[in-house]
């Protein structure tokens, strides 16, 4: 397991790689949920409000 | 034909047929990024040169091809937007562009981290990362343009054109490893003939792209939702969602 986490001596440089992959895309999920959660909020206000 | 693309090109039909798509392309991201890294980070041998250190190629490589994908997708929406008015192209345009950029950053930062053990260097003004960095600029031009007109419609137009314009920097990336035979290695996957990297590491690298392509549409399909919705919150259709709970 230690040998796995350091790569042969490059587990700084594979891991911050791979770590800010997952930080960036686990963002974009993020943003997206949030995005498609304020739209439905800001479509529930007009409901019931204009027929 | 267009009675098709007309009633795909409803947001409404959109809505609702990538709503019911998304959760099995979900599934199928998480599950390809699994393999993808389970094979690339454990099975895969040592690479005889760069010896761990090239595994950042599973996550460097697919992020550039996607980088240039994604722009290539965005400036055909922008080309179907100004020819047939489409109202979808829009959106899935505008809904590309975050991500189209998040790949580009992927591209550098990781190609950067890469570069430091094996270059000797974070960065150089090398050709292939130049004319990257060029396309990050790019989406975030896009982004800004898109923000700061107030009318939606100019914003789409004028942002159309930008991507239509961009896109010269496409096979400028692409080749700039052949013209200015610079600093970053030329390509190993794409040329012609057979790839020079043994199937070990082919076959994790070609599932990590295919898994940042699904992840891309997923996330793709997600925003554009999210998108329509907003843009659509006054319409009957949307209201009527609402109404029945099913929003």
């Amino acid at each position: 397991m230690t040998e796995f986490l350091y790569m042969g001596g490059y587990g700084g440089y594979v891991w911050s790689a791979y770590g800010l992959c997952l930080l960036v895309l686990l963002a974009n999920v993020i943003a997206a949920r949030l995005r498609n959660h304020n739209a439905r909020r800001e479509v529930k206000k007009y409901t019931g409000r204009e027929q | 034909m267009w009675t098709w693309a007309h009633k795909f090109g409803s947001p409404g039909y959109f809505y609702a047929l990538a709503g019911k798509v998304n959760p099995w392309l979900t599934a199928l991201y998480i599950a390809l990024f699994a393999t993808g890294l389970y094979l690339g980070l454990v099975v895969a041998p040592t690479d005889y040169q760069q010896g761990d250190s090239y595994r950042i190629i599973f996550v460097h490589v697919p992020s550039a091809w996607m980088s240039m994908f994604v722009y290539v997708v965005m400036a055909v929406f922008a080309a179907i937007g100004l020819i047939w008015r489409l109202k979808l192209t829009a959106v899935l345009a505008k809904a590309s562009a975050p991500l189209g950029a998040s790949f580009t950053f992927l591209a550098l930062a990781t190609g950067s981290i890469w570069g430091k053990p094996m270059w000797g260097t974070w960065w150089v003004w090398d050709a292939r990362l130049t004319s990257e960095l060029i396309l990050l600029f790019l989406y975030l031009g896009f982004m800004a343009l898109q923000a700061a007109m107030p009318d939606r419609q100019t914003a789409w137009r004028a942002g159309a054109i930008l991507l239509l314009v961009g896109v010269v920097n496409i096979p400028i990336i692409h080749f700039s490893v052949d013209w200015w035979y610079t600093l970053h290695q030329p390509a190993t996957i794409t040329k012609l003939g057979a790839p020079s990297i043994h199937p070990s590491m082919l076959v994790p690298l070609l599932i990590m792209a295919v898994a940042f392509k699904v992840f891309y549409l997923s996330l793709l399909l997600s925003r554009a939702r999210a998108e329509i919705l907003h843009r659509e919150r006054r319409t009957r259709w949307v209201q009527e969602l609402a109404r029945s709970g099913q929003l």
